[in-house]
């Protein structure tokens, strides 16, 4: 191909559509399934199914531990992790802004193609668009799934019950840090990096191990205050952290102290927690060690059945502080 | 009122005058019939008025001409039929009346050192009441079935305690017992355990005390070493700790103490109150290490009287770790104490609401509050502006939290409940608003909150599924002075404050407001400076300075010789990077952050360690300083005034007089800003009634500064009746909304 910049004739569906499929998405994304060429994929599965769908606009595209399009792939693999599900079929639809440079483009497809070869999923169906310059932010991308539904688990909000243990596969905090660091070009070291992956193999693993597990979810937006705030409300369970269990990079803990936010309510795209009986906690966070993704995972917390629907915090110094669900952005409240 | 002894009272005075009738609780309050000369009945109704029990507080006397239908023998107390009781208030908890005193010290009185004495004039009642009609079954002395000589005072109405519903003795009432931190009982003796705790205290232990409202902390206020331990224990580093002390004596070794303090101090609500300390004072510098203002109490409850020597001053702190409410549940305050308390005094009669202890200042020989709780909630306040008897709660605020509930002409004000993001402080909240529902009969209408969307109290009124009516924070701190007064003119609003939410989605806190209760329109303001890291700007006062320097003084900046660069940590310049780029750097125009900021750059203070201590340190500076005003401008753009004070921060910084002078200057430059700001507006507008309301308002130099400035041509207004901080915003609230309402 040798336009170097996207043309509004990349979207039109002509010679240059053909051209832009066949010469960046094909060869990157190339599989079986793709290559039957129709209007849709035709797949099959042999147990029931999750489905899931999530659209993706960051800034900046590319930042330190990844870029738009992994983000694309492992959100869409870990939304159906989370289910209890083996992802196996995922769509890329693409919006594309005029103007944007066919080389970042590719990269993004590479990146894409090795996340869906590390979650052993297929890129089976996608679509292009092109939008005017200055209607789009570079590239918007869409990723639906298809995954297989693991037998003999129950994955849901509802069967959090009091007494559970609550797991947290890792560090919290580092993609929303490492992309406003970059986003308002602060100085800040170089570890600082996002931590995006895809979780389902580490799920799959777990799961084995512990088929009984209640609830799993990723702590996206809003951070693990949200997951838990949520799982509380819906579960009707009370939630107590232990501030001091919480496991935080220090150069995050120093990127949250200058900025003054809470790691609680920072996005991440590689983490999951995990509610699950206090006999199976053992189990679970052996297989998770022995696993990139989880080697720090650690108990943050329990259940209860005191407090219905709220979220608390052991401070440092021994009060509960509420953590509720993050509104928007973080208000002080200070008077 | 109920249980302040006025119905007995009424009694005696009917007997002595030879008159007959009855006398009984209706719903509107007392309702008295009495028959007999001319001569008698003129004498009773005037002492009706003049010789009152000093806790029952006699609004109205209304005296109706009767024509005798059937001559009445004797006077009688009837009883109340219990829905109508309902009606009828619960009296605060009040602090040991002189009879029972009096009775508690006398070797041959049948309640000799008994800590639970109390009378109808005197003792607890709202802490411990759980529902109404106010009767002892309905209180947690419930489970202590009177004794006969007991039984004989209750229903003997010649008797000063008759019909006091917790009426005890040592024989058929609580106890107290002294254990240690493990909660093992180490004596029961009611002589032994004053010895022993009184001794430990004078070896530097501390105790847990329970007392009415909750535990408290006690150790001995002139032993560096106790009160440094409860410091490192209760890990509450600086701010400072309330002392009691054994006698009036005591207290005016320590501190200046003027009549209308004193009578503060002896009054039946027994508030902590703020006084000057002596240069000579004894006390450990631990106990207010950066204040010339400590806060005292004389003993309120029995045991405090037994407890104490009259020469003592011991330490008297909410039992709790730093920032959480005070303990009042002996589970969990067992729980709780056992690693910062060596013994604990406690005894077996419940609490049935957490109070804690009020703090009140006397100011130009008014007394003010700065919390209003024990002693006062929930005696209801005058709220004669409600025409349409509305039933409104009213949700308060995030900080310093109180709420309100109104009912025909009265407005409820909780006490203090704290900061609701501690998840005690939240509980009692959503317990106490159902129990003031409870008691006084109030289903509300509607809910009124703040502005601000993450305020607990916030999502707590919008969760109750009432129609909610939100107002604009510093709008409600000055509404509450217009209910206060029954203003209903507009004004104008002056609120200095820390940061409330504004109606531009930015941080408020240095506003000026034409308002009435209605609405309000907002004519002028503190320049809006941006709060690096929001919260954690609050918590760090060196960012805000930082990005003054920047803005003053730019790359050269960290060549200006400035006292910031003392107190400054090494990663100050990303503070400046997330101010220059937006990044969590809310604008606000807040008093308050001024305050801080004037701290940091002076080199008086860079991080807090308690809400205010910046601005407080810097209020202690300037009292030995001879100010000036320093260059402000006033500028005017599209009809809205800012006050821009960077020319004097850069005064601050350049110019060569001493720390406190620059801190004196600081707070006359505020003064004269505001002062002329009020000017202009007045000059504008007409309006000649001012209004000073908001935390801010606590500097007493910024307020006698503005006080002085505005005397001769204004009426000026400033809470009494609720604090001027947070703690009074409820109220605020109610009104606003009762005055939307009444519009409609
Ligand atoms: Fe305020
Ligand atoms: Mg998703
Ligand atoms: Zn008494
Ligand atoms: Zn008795």
């Amino acid at each position: 191909m040798e336009d170097k910049f996207i043309t509004m004739a990349h979207g039109a569906g002509g010679a240059k559509s053909q051209e832009l499929v066949a010469e960046i998405m094909m060869p990157a994304f190339d599989n079986k399934y793709l290559r039957q060429m129709h209007d849709g994929a035709k797949l099959s599965v042999k147990n029931n199914i999750a489905f899931t769908t999530d659209s993706y606009v960051v800034e900046p595209l590319f930042f330190n531990g990844g870029n738009i399009g992994k983000l694309a792939v492992c959100g869409t693999v870990n939304d159906l992790a989370m289910t209890g599900a083996v992802p196996k079929y995922i769509s890329v639809g693409m919006i594309l802004e005029e103007g944007f440079p066919v080389s970042e483009l590719r990269s993004i497809v590479d990146t894409m193609r090795q996340a869906a070869d590390e979650a052993g999923v297929y890129i089976v169906t996608g679509d292009t668009k092109v939008v005017n310059k200055n209607n789009g932010d570079g590239i918007f991308i869409n990723t639906a799934g298809i995954g297989e539904l693991i037998e003999g688990c129950d994955i849901a909000p509802q069967n959090v019950k009091p007494g559970m243990d609550i797991i947290v596969s890792g560090y919290l905090g580092d993609h929303a840090a490492a992309i406003m660091a970059l986003r308002h070009k602060l100085q800040l070291p170089d570890t600082l990096k996002s931590d995006c992956a895809p979780l389902n193999k580490l799920v799959a693993k777990i799961l084995k191990a512990a088929p009984g597990i209640a609830a799993l979810r990723d702590a996206t937006r809003g951070g693990a205050a949200a997951v838990l705030n949520e799982i509380a409300g819906q579960a009707g369970v009370g939630m107590l952290i232990d501030e001091e269990c919480l496991p935080v990079r220090r150069e995050v803990r120093g990127f949250c102290d200058i900025l003054g936010f809470d790691p609680m309510y920072l996005a991440n795209e590689g983490k999951m927690l995990i509610f699950a009986n206090k006999a199976d906690t053992a189990k679970i966070l052996a297989v998770m060690h022995a696993d990139e993704y989880g080697k720090n995972a650690c108990v943050i917390g329990s259940t209860n059945d005191t407090a219905p629907g709220e979220v608390g915090l052991r401070t440092n110094i021994g009060g509960i502080r509420i953590i509720d669900m993050p509104a928007g952005e973080q208000i002080p409240r200070i008077c | 009122m109920q249980g302040v002894g006025f119905r007995p009272f009424v009694y005696r005075l009917a007997r002595q005058n030879s008159l007959t009738g009855f006398v009984f609780n209706d719903d509107e309050g007392v309702l008295l019939e009495i028959q007999g000369e001319q001569d008698s009945l003129a004498k009773m109704t005037a002492a009706l008025r003049t010789e009152a029990p000093p806790a029952a507080s006699v609004t109205e006397v209304i005296v109706q001409a009767k024509k005798v239908l059937t001559a009445d023998k004797i006077f009688t107390i009837k009883k109340s039929p219990p829905a109508i009781a309902r009606k009828t208030f619960i009296s605060p908890d009040l602090a040991i009346c002189p009879d029972c005193h009096r009775e508690m010290m006398d070797k041959h009185d049948r309640r000799y050192h008994y800590p639970f004495i109390n009378c109808t004039n005197c003792g607890p009642r709202f802490s411990i009441v759980e529902d109404v009609p106010y009767d002892r079954q309905n209180t947690t002395m419930k489970k202590f079935s009177m004794c006969s000589k007991c039984q004989k005072e209750y229903t003997d109405p010649q008797d000063r305690r008759f019909h006091a519903q917790p009426n005890a003795c040592a024989e058929c009432g609580p106890h107290y017992t002294l254990l240690d931190n493990k909660g093992c009982l180490l004596e029961d003796d009611s002589e032994k355990i004053l010895v022993l705790a009184h001794k430990a205290i004078k070896q530097g232990k501390i105790i847990a005390l329970k007392g009415i409202g909750g535990y408290h902390l006690v150790c001995d206020a002139y032993s560096d070493g106790a009160v440094m331990a409860l410091r490192n224990r209760k890990k509450r580093f600086a701010k400072a700790l309330a002392v009691m002390a054994g006698s009036i004596e005591a207290i005016k070794k320590i501190c200046k103490v003027s009549a209308e303090e004193e009578m503060l101090l002896k009054s039946p609500s027994a508030p902590i109150v703020l006084l000057n300390k002596n240069e000579d004072c004894q006390l450990s510098v631990n106990v207010a290490p950066d204040s010339d203002c400590i806060g005292v109490m004389l003993p309120y409850a029995p045991i405090h009287c037994l407890l104490f020597h009259s020469d003592d001053v011991f330490v008297m702190t909410s039992a709790n770790m730093s920032e959480e409410p005070i303990a009042y549940d002996d589970a969990d305050a067992q729980k709780r104490l056992t690693n910062i308390a060596d013994y604990f005094l406690v005894h077996d009669r419940r609490i049935n609401m957490r109070v804690d202890d009020s703090v009140m200042r006397v100011f130009r020989k008014v007394p003010c509050y700065i919390r209003r709780s024990r002693g006062f909630a929930p005696a209801p306040l005058p709220f004669v502006a409600n025409k349409k008897n509305l039933a409104i709660f009213a949700a308060g605020s995030q900080l310093k939290n109180t709420f309100c509930l109104t009912k025909d002409d009265k407005a409820f004000m909780s006490q203090h409940i704290g900061d609701l993001a501690n998840k005690a402080a939240y509980d009692s909240y959503k317990k106490a608003i159902e129990h003031y529902q409870r008691i006084f009969d109030i289903q509300p209408q509607l809910a009124v909150c703040d502005l601000h969307p993450e305020y607990f109290s916030t999502k707590y009124a919008l969760a109750t599924g009432l129609p909610v009516i939100k107002v604009q924070h510093h709008h409600a701190h000055i509404a509450s002075v217009l209910a206060e007064n029954n203003i209903s003119e507009k004004v104008i609003g002056i609120a200095l404050d820390g940061t409330g939410y504004g109606a531009d989605g930015h941080l408020w806190g240095g506003e000026f407001l034409l308002c009435d209760c209605t609405s309000y329109e907002r004519m002028a303001h503190f320049a809006y400076l941006p709060l690096p890291g929001a919260s954690a700007g609050i918590k760090e006062p060196w960012r805000m300075a930082a990005y003054i320097m920047h803005l003053l003084y730019g790359g050269q900046m960290r060549k200006m010789e400035c006292d910031l660069w003392k107190i400054i940590p090494g990663n100050w310049p990303l503070a400046v990077q997330i101010a220059e780029a937006g990044l969590n750097s809310p604008l606000t125009s807040s008093a308050g952050r001024l305050f801080d900021a004037a701290a940091a750059v002076l080199g008086i203070r860079g991080k807090i360690n308690y809400e205010g201590q910046a601005a407080v340190e810097l209020e202690q500076v300037a009292a030995s300083g001879q100010g000036k005003i320093l260059p402000y401008e006033i500028q005017q753009r599209q009809g809205m005034r800012s006050i821009n004070f960077l020319p004097m921060f850069k005064s601050l910084i350049e110019n060569n007089d001493t720390l406190a002078d620059k801190a004196a200057s600081f707070h006359l430059t505020i003064a004269a800003a505001v002062v002329q700001t009020a000017q202009l507006l007045s000059r504008q507008t007409g309006v000649k009634k001012i209004v000073l309301s908001g935390g801010v308002f606590q500097n007493l130099i910024l307020l006698k500064n503005v006080l002085t400035m505005l005397e001769g041509g204004f009426s000026v207004y400033i809470n009494r009746k609720v604090p001027v901080n947070d703690g009074g915003l409820a109220f605020g609230q109610a009104a606003v909304a009762c005055a939307l309402i009444n519009e409609k």
